[in-house]
């Protein structure tokens, strides 16, 4: 039987993985992008855990919401990444030093 | 114990997907790791009976924004080595944060408990309840100013993204539909007077030095 322990466990090490993953390529605006897709991945795991161990669907109505924001979210997210390109034909964040920080 | 064994066999590869996204050399074999990731928690979630959420994880993620960053990654031409240089320089400390947050979330939800029996397993759901239809009955009713305002969010996506990466090409030829639409006949075509000419006008006008020639030709007309 998948507890709850399980999925949260699984979620836990998912989230885990991909904050790792925004420490080891922090050069690469579009592996960032993919390590924040995992990471929303992994809160997604835990609404849909807690909705199905609780009975009340608001969890994955939520997780739809999430969906939602997450693909505009990329989808604007690799416009920039594209326009970017075209500015600099780089896409390392330490090229992005225009505004001094 | 059936559905045990294809959760742990689902999480492991689930696992290795992920951490083949952070570690992969290439950003194509990261953007593949991340769909087999989808897949596998699509998986997970029809196990646990949210079956419409796990459909919508393949159609939207898979078939949509993965295809998006695919597409993206194979139409900017990167240059990995660079990104790669000083790949190890701080990898010591993602893998000290995730080890932490790790032994930090299996120690409150394996040992120290979260006010509720996390060791009960979820309740099986009757078999003609439909997860589709639950969720539409919340999704239009309760949430319905919730859903308007999710799709006004994409449209201005939509927007955003078109607005971004659309340019104006120096030198291009493009149609101006209205001005080709708003034309009157006076504009292009011009009525010019002329005098009328004799009938026999061409054989006068005939090259003198290609005389022979233009006779013959003259000869062959009826």
């Amino acid at each position: 039987m998948i507890t709850l322990q399980h999925l949260l466990t699984l979620s836990g090490i998912l989230f885990a993985l991909s904050v790792a993953g925004i420490f080891l390529n922090r050069k690469n605006v579009i592996l960032l992008l993919m390590c924040i897709e995992l990471m929303l991945l992994a809160v997604n795991f835990n609404f849909v855990a807690f909705s199905r161990y609780l009975n009340d669907l608001d969890g994955q109505v939520f997780v739809f919401f999430v969906l939602t924001v997450a693909a505009a979210e990329s989808a604007i997210g690799l416009a920039i990444l594209v326009v970017l390109f075209r500015e600099r034909r780089s896409i390392n964040v330490e090229d992005l030093n225009t505004m001094k920080g | 114990m059936f559905v045990e064994v294809l959760f742990y066999a689902f999480s492991a590869v689930l696992l290795l997907a992920a951490l083949g996204v952070i570690v992969s050399r290439n950003p194509v074999h990261s953007a593949l790791s991340l769909v087999l990731c989808f897949f596998q928690s699509a998986a997970i979630w029809l196990l646990i009976e949210a079956e419409f959420l796990a459909i919508v994880l393949v159609l939207v993620y898979v078939g949509a924004v993965m295809v998006l960053f695919l597409f993206v990654v194979m139409m900017l031409d990167i240059n990995v080595e660079e990104l790669r240089r000083g790949f190890t320089r701080f990898a010591w400390l993602g893998w000290i944060t995730a080890f932490v947050v790790i032994a930090q979330i299996v120690g409150v939800v394996w040992f120290k408990g979260l006010g509720v029996d996390a060791t009960k397993g979820m309740a099986p759901l009757p078999a003609d309840y439909s997860n589709t239809k639950a969720l539409g009955a919340v999704l239009y009713t309760e949430y319905v100013y919730v859903f308007e305002l999710a799709a006004v969010l994409l449209l201005v996506a939509i927007v955003a993204s078109i607005a971004l990466t659309m340019r104006k090409r120096p030198g291009l030829k493009v149609q101006d539909i209205s001005a080709q639409v708003a034309v009157r006949r006076q504009d292009r075509v011009r009525l010019v007077k002329m005098e009328s000419v004799k009938a026999d006008a061409p054989a006068s006008e005939a090259p003198k030095d290609a005389a022979p020639v233009a006779g013959a030709g003259e000869g062959s007309k009826p």
